[in-house]
């Protein structure tokens, strides 16, 4: 049963990293960050199923916290990019290229 | 009553080192505005000597009602340092030697600071000055209650850096500041002997323990050979302290200070040093007969050689400072004939005279506005008054006129020497005491009798303010009495400083007829006379300025001594240098520089590529590398 909920966490991320890898969009990018943490609370939650623990749900909600307040940071600089340039393409924003 | 002793001890370095640095700190917040008053700087500046003054005559009181052999106040104030077996406490040693020591130079210390107020009147950085002197005479105190070699090597560091920043105190001038370079340079050649001394007497006995009485305790276990090399090694420490030969040469240049601090220099604090540390070390030195005779013979010889160059001086304070070169050569001679007691009680009636000496002279260079050549004074007599006569009474104590205190010292010394059958050393020792009655009165006749050379300036001339008068008299009453306190037998005294230090120093006592004391007594007293007499036929009339020629010509120019230390050492060491920073340099030790430098060069173009500055790229490598690590976990723990 568990292997069920495991293969639809590893595809979600495997989904959220290609998202971030692919992607040039910014807001794209950020969702795709998003995918990558639901992905992993939906892992804990189901090791809490499995092991009758409070734990994974515990760690969940302070994923789900953190998401929250990176999310409100993350769109903050997407709108300072946006000021600044006035496009969302990540390849213009290529200023620590060595 | 034990515990308030020892606590006496620390506080009497510290009181000087607190007001230093109060003082300190006022001058630096307050240097940008106006400020605070000259008296105000003055008075917290006197404080500290004067508590430590107080201090120190407990301290004496309390040595005193001791029994003699147990005189010995210990303080231990904190551990400073552990390292294998080396450990180092912050510690102060009290015993007689110590005691005399303090007593004179808080005291001799003290009436300086309250006559530099007078003679520092109007200068425009008046607390950085006394913050200055009180940091020297805390340093000064601290070499001298120093519980172990280290401890005083603090205090022997301490006199160097403030007698440099003294030294080129009035830095707009450049010659100044190159007094003060010299000065600390040549003490610097001279503490590696020290430092290089204190690290063989710790190889070979210092393991178990390491301050003076346990030193003292194991000094028979030093082999003769080691004990020489420490002797000789703290020795040229000494040579450079106390302005001996080879290291002399930065005392005559440490005029470049205000006259004051040449006081404090000369008498109370830093040339005394040399002369302590040795009969600090008597326990060594008295093992070694060897290392004794060198001592007593470049002592000899410096008093000779310096007092040679004092007879053909024309600068006021550098007749004094060949003076005081000399007069530390026959302290030398004292102690390194193992009469230690007359070589310290020279310092003491040294300290004195040569206090008074100098800041007659500087109330004389204040009287004529920072004039210095004696053959631009003359006929100050009437016109300075107080200083005139306390000038004669510290020049008749420099010359050792019977019963002046610099008489009864000096003759001790000889006497010792000749006792213990140094004849030539007490030859030699009449001969200086000559020139010294000699070059002295030339001196005083030059500045004081005869016509004024200057009209204008003998106009200007007028006695100094009662601030700076009253320390001059007070230290004329010491320089007449302080003799009086070694009163040798043969005068029916009890010799009482001796007496004072046999716990602290082993002296050699040498028995000899009374018949040959009064001998080596009459001896010197007709060569001052006749010094005295020449200097007073000569020069009492008026003099013109001499023209020299000959001998008194390489006299004049100090056998060209300076210029031969610039050619042989000073010249090559700067060629060395400038060899080293134009050649070695940028061609040899640069290369690894260049090398390594180079090598991060390349391989930061080779790993460039790999900044993209896109995002993704990024996150890509943060994947590959999250990968690698999540197999390498699995494959470690399966």
């Amino acid at each position: 049963m568990i292997s069920n909920y495991l293969t639809l966490s590893i595809i979600l991320f495997s989904l959220g990293i290609l998202g971030v890898i692919s992607r040039r969009n910014v807001f794209t990018v950020f969702m795709s960050i998003e995918l990558m943490l639901n992905a992993a609370n939906l892992a804990f939650i189901s090791f809490s199923r499995l092991h009758i623990s409070m734990d994974g749900q515990i760690l969940a909600l302070m994923v789900i916290a953190v998401a929250a307040a990176e999310a409100s940071l993350a769109l903050a600089v997407v709108i300072l990019l946006h000021k600044h340039k006035g496009v969302l393409d990540t390849n213009i924003f290529s200023t620590l290229k060595g | 009553m034990e515990h308030t002793a020892t606590f006496y001890l620390g506080l009497i370095p510290l009181m000087p080192l607190v007001g230093a640095f109060v003082i300190g700190l006022l001058h630096v917040m307050t240097c940008k505005t106006k400020g605070f008053s000259e008296e105000f700087y003055g008075v917290i500046a006197c404080l500290g000597p004067a508590a430590s003054c107080i201090m120190a005559l407990q301290v004496f009181q309390l040595l005193q009602a001791m029994p003699v052999d147990q005189r010995i106040l210990v303080h231990k104030a904190f551990t400073w340092f552990s390292v294998g077996e080396l450990h180092i406490n912050m510690g102060f040693l009290a015993d007689p030697l110590s005691s005399l020591f303090l007593l004179f130079v808080t005291f001799i210390g003290t009436l300086i600071h309250i006559y530099s107020i007078g003679y520092m009147g109007g200068d425009k950085s008046f607390g950085k000055y006394f913050a200055y002197m009180n940091l020297f005479l805390g340093s000064m105190l601290i070499l001298v209650l120093g519980d172990g070699p280290v401890v005083m090597f603090v205090g022997w560091e301490g006199v160097g850096l403030c007698s440099y920043l003294l030294i080129s105190y009035y830095n707009d001038d450049r010659s100044n500041v190159l007094a003060g370079n010299k000065a600390f340079i040549v003490n610097r050649i001279g503490d590696l002997g020290f430092v290089l001394g204190m690290a063989f007497l710790f190889w070979s006995i210092g393991t178990h323990g390491f301050d003076f009485i346990a030193l003292k305790a194991n000094a028979p276990m030093l082999t003769p050979a080691m004990g020489l090399v420490v002797c000789l090694l703290l020795f040229v420490g000494a040579t450079g302290k106390s302005a001996q030969i080879p290291l002399y040469v930065w005392l005559p240049d440490a005029m470049a200070g205000p006259t004051p601090v040449s006081a404090l220099i000369h008498a109370a604090t830093m040339v005394t040093a040399g002369v302590y540390m040795v009969a600090r070390f008597s326990f060594l030195y008295a093992h070694i007969p060897l290392s004794g005779e060198v001592i007593a013979w470049i002592g000899i010889l410096t008093a000779l050689v310096s007092a040679i160059f004092a007879m053909f001086q024309d600068d006021i304070k550098k007749v004094l400072a060949y003076s005081t070169v000399s007069q530390l050569g026959y302290m030398f001679a004292g102690v390194g004939v193992a009469a230690y007691s007359a070589g310290i009680f020279h310092v003491v009636t040294h300290a004195f005279f040569k206090a008074l000496l100098f800041l007659c002279a500087g109330s004389v260079i204040y009287a004529m506005h920072h004039e210095q050549n004696i053959w631009r004074m003359g006929g100050l007599r009437k016109k300075l008054p107080i200083t005139y006569w306390t000038m004669v009474i510290g020049g008749l104590a420099l010359a050792g006129c019977p019963p002046f205190s610099g008489f009864f010292s000096k003759d001790e010394i000889l006497f010792s020497a000749l006792a213990s059958g140094h004849k030539g050393i007490w030859i030699i020792g009449v001969l200086v005491a000559g020139m010294t009655a000699y070059y002295t009165f030339r001196m005083i006749f030059v500045a004081f009798h005869g016509e004024p050379h200057s009209k204008s300036a003998y106009d200007h001339a007028h006695e100094p303010p009662a601030v700076m008068t009253a320390p001059l008299v007070i230290l004329a009453a010491g320089a007449l009495f302080a003799g009086l306190m070694n009163l040798p037998e043969v005068f029916g005294g009890h010799q009482l400083v001796s007496h004072w230090l046999a716990p602290s120093v082993l002296d050699h006592h040498v028995h000899a007829t009374e018949g040959m004391e009064w001998m080596a007594m009459g001896a010197s007293v007709v060569v001052v006379l006749i010094g005295i007499a020449i200097a007073f036929f000569k020069f009492a009339r008026g003099a013109e300025v001499p023209y020299f020629s000959g001998f008194s010509k390489f006299a004049y120019n100090k056998f060209y001594i300076d210029e031969l230390y610039d050619a042989v050492f000073v010249q090559p060491y700067k060629l060395i240098g400038s060899f080293i920073w134009k050649q070695f340099d940028p061609n040899v030790t640069d290369g690894p520089r260049r090398l390594t430098a180079g090598i991060y060069s390349i391989a930061g173009s080779a790993f460039k590529v790999f900044q993209t500055g896109f995002v993704r790229v990024y996150a890509i490598y943060m994947v590959i590398g999250l990968s690698l690590l999540s197999l390498l976990i699995s494959q470690t723990l399966n």
